[in-house]
């Protein structure tokens, strides 16, 4: 069982805001989630490597070498927030 | 010029606007009307485009001569590929302003001109398999407007089976081409993960996503297919391999084809009906000169369990970038933090939050080897089991969806329900291998799809075994309503 104060830790490091109710509701529903996955758990995978790229690349390189890019001006236009060429962020506590 | 626009496939409509017969303004003309006509009740859009449709098409019939085939078709986008200066918005509020500075890699081969007929709705960040997850409310099934066309490409699906487009960009990361495609009686091809880029589609799980054609036929989908794939600079996980020609040995037919039905898949949790179809399409494979026979995929009943692992822990550090400083909502607060929490309780929906508790749970301290890691041993035997079956069979068959369209409302509380219609899907994505859902026939006067899967690279064989499966099942396209 996951404890509503997991759920509330969980939360805090995916820094996402919950109200009470959509604590209680999440906790609920992840036990159920995490019992259906806990399935993988009756396989004997040792010695078994993992797959993280299913055409197994790794390490794809380029040169780097400078080219065009966005403007800062247009890196800022999506912003929701800026001050003159920055993002804006409110204190950092 | 043909009677109706509409009783064309897009390749035949490429054909037409080939030879001069029509325009690609002509074209984007009727797709316009024929929005006008079912949007109200389909709703497969998040952002119609009727004026920039016809500006582009315009544009293309006066490039004349220098184009290529699929240029003039005009096309869905699911929304969460994204689109130069179009808003963008995953079907998510977070995102609800959002105009992208690019236009996703995958939609170059169509030019600067892309005639886009709009921004197809989709489950928010295509976590889901209904579109009822989308900020802008779920897209109705064409064939029955009180159901839903699946997920999470519903709108693609839907704007294609109710003719507001010929063909569709839709994602598949557990299924999201396949299923909706399925359920709205069209064709949805897979590609090979890395096959298209991923430069510009708004990750949601970055080792399984793949952008995939959306089509009334097998031939359109590999004329898709060959306007979208590539390799790309931008995208250090797409596959430097040549693209072959997806038409050249379309017709082939059947001879020589060694096929192999899973029977895991065909069990438990499979309505009898879907069941029946594609066992009905099975017999028919055989008679018309096929080998048919049994092709066992010991470890895909792991599949299901192994990817809602596997996709919310890539989804949970994905949809980190979602903080209110760069783009899209913030809420505002006095501090950081403060911000970073509202704005995202704000801005996510129900799923998305889901997910990304999952998949924070499943990577954090003390948890990774239990969760992650065992997944991703889960996903290596996967692929030995294909690795296995393809040695003998070229291509494997199974349903695509364990039932036929649901009703809105009917499994939005229950996540588990929800997941369940992934079954089929998922093991072709956490192998990376290519697989398409070919309409078969019909459970309850619903369409049901067949999937056909091949290893990987292997899309003109697949593109072949799939062009001779719709022609034995002999379902062709019906436009809804």
């Amino acid at each position: 069982m996951i404890s509503e104060e997991q759920v509330r830790h969980v939360a805090n490091l995916a820094r996402l805001g919950l109200t009470d109710d959509e604590i209680e509701k999440m906790g609920g529903q992840l036990d159920a989630i995490l019992d259906s996955i806990e399935k993988i758990q009756e396989l004997d995978l040792s010695g078994v490597p993992p797959t993280a790229n299913p055409l197994d690349l790794s390490n794809v390189l380029r040169p780097d070498e400078p080219r065009p890019e966005f403007s800062q001006e247009q890196a800022l236009s999506p912003a929701p927030e800026r001050v003159d060429d920055l993002f804006a962020v409110p204190r950092i506590d | 010029m043909p009677d109706s626009l509409l009783d064309l496939t897009a390749y035949e409509l490429a054909k037409e606007i080939e030879a001069g017969e029509v325009s690609a303004r002509e074209a984007a003309e009727v797709a316009n009307t024929r929005v006008d006509e079912v949007e109200d009740g389909v709703n497969a859009f998040v952002t119609p485009t009727p004026e920039l449709a016809l500006e582009r098409a315009e544009a293309v019939d006066a490039k004349d001569g220098d184009r290529a085939l699929w240029e003039g078709v005009p096309l869905a986008v699911k929304d969460v590929l994204s689109t130069r200066g179009v808003r963008t918005t995953c079907g998510s509020r977070i995102l609800e302003n959002f105009e992208p500075l690019y236009d996703a890699s995958a939609l170059l081969n169509f030019g600067e001109d892309l005639i886009m007929v709009g921004k197809a709705n989709c489950d928010e960040f295509a976590m889901g398999s209904s579109t009822e997850n989308s900020a802008w409310g779920p897209s109705r099934n064409p064939w029955d407007l009180d159901r839903v066309p699946g997920g999470s490409s519903g709108g693609s699906a839907a704007a294609v089976a109710a003719g507001e487009s010929w063909w569709a960009l839709g994602t598949d990361t557990g299924g999201s081409v396949r299923q909706p495609a399925a359920l709205c009686g069209i064709v949805g091809l897979k590609p090979t993960y890395g096959r298209v880029s991923r430069h510009g589609l708004i990750a949601f799980a970055s080792s399984l996503d793949v952008v995939g054609p959306m089509t009334r036929d097998v031939r359109d989908a590999a004329l898709l297919l060959q306007a979208i794939a590539g390799h790309d600079p931008r995208d250090s996980t797409s596959a430097n391999v040549e693209v072959p020609d997806y038409l050249a040995n379309l017709e082939d037919g059947l001879e020589g084809l060694r096929i192999g039905v899973v029977p895991e898949l065909m069990g438990e949790g499979i309505e009898p009906g879907v069941r029946e179809v594609v066992e009905g399409v099975a017999r028919e494979l055989e008679s018309a000169g096929a080998e048919v026979g049994e092709a066992s995929l010991p470890h895909s009943g792991y599949g299901l369990p192994a990817y809602y692992i596997i996709a919310p822990a890539e989804v949970s550090s994905n949809l980190a970038r979602f903080d209110g400083v760069r783009y899209g909502l913030r809420v505002p607060e006095d501090g950081v933090h403060e911000m970073y929490r509202t704005t995202r309780e704000e801005g996510f929906g129900d799923e998305a939050k889901r997910r990304i508790m999952l998949g924070t749970y499943a990577l954090s301290s003390g948890y990774y080897d239990a969760y992650y890691a065992q997944a991703q041993k889960v996903r290596t035997r996967i692929i030995q089991d294909f690795r296995t079956a393809f040695a003998r069979y070229d291509v494997l068959l199974s349903p695509t969806a364990p039932s036929a369209a649901f009703r809105i409302g009917e499994k939005v509380d229950d996540p588990l329900a929800m997941y369940a219609n992934d079954i089929c899907a998922v093991p072709a994505n956490l192998a990376g291998i290519p697989a398409i859902s070919v309409p078969g026939g019909l459970s309850g006067g619903l369409p049901v799809g067949v999937q056909l899967m091949g290893d990987h690279f292997t899309e003109p064989m697949l593109l072949r075994a799939a062009r001779a499966t719709e022609q034995v099942a002999d379902f062709p396209f019906q436009m809804k309503p």
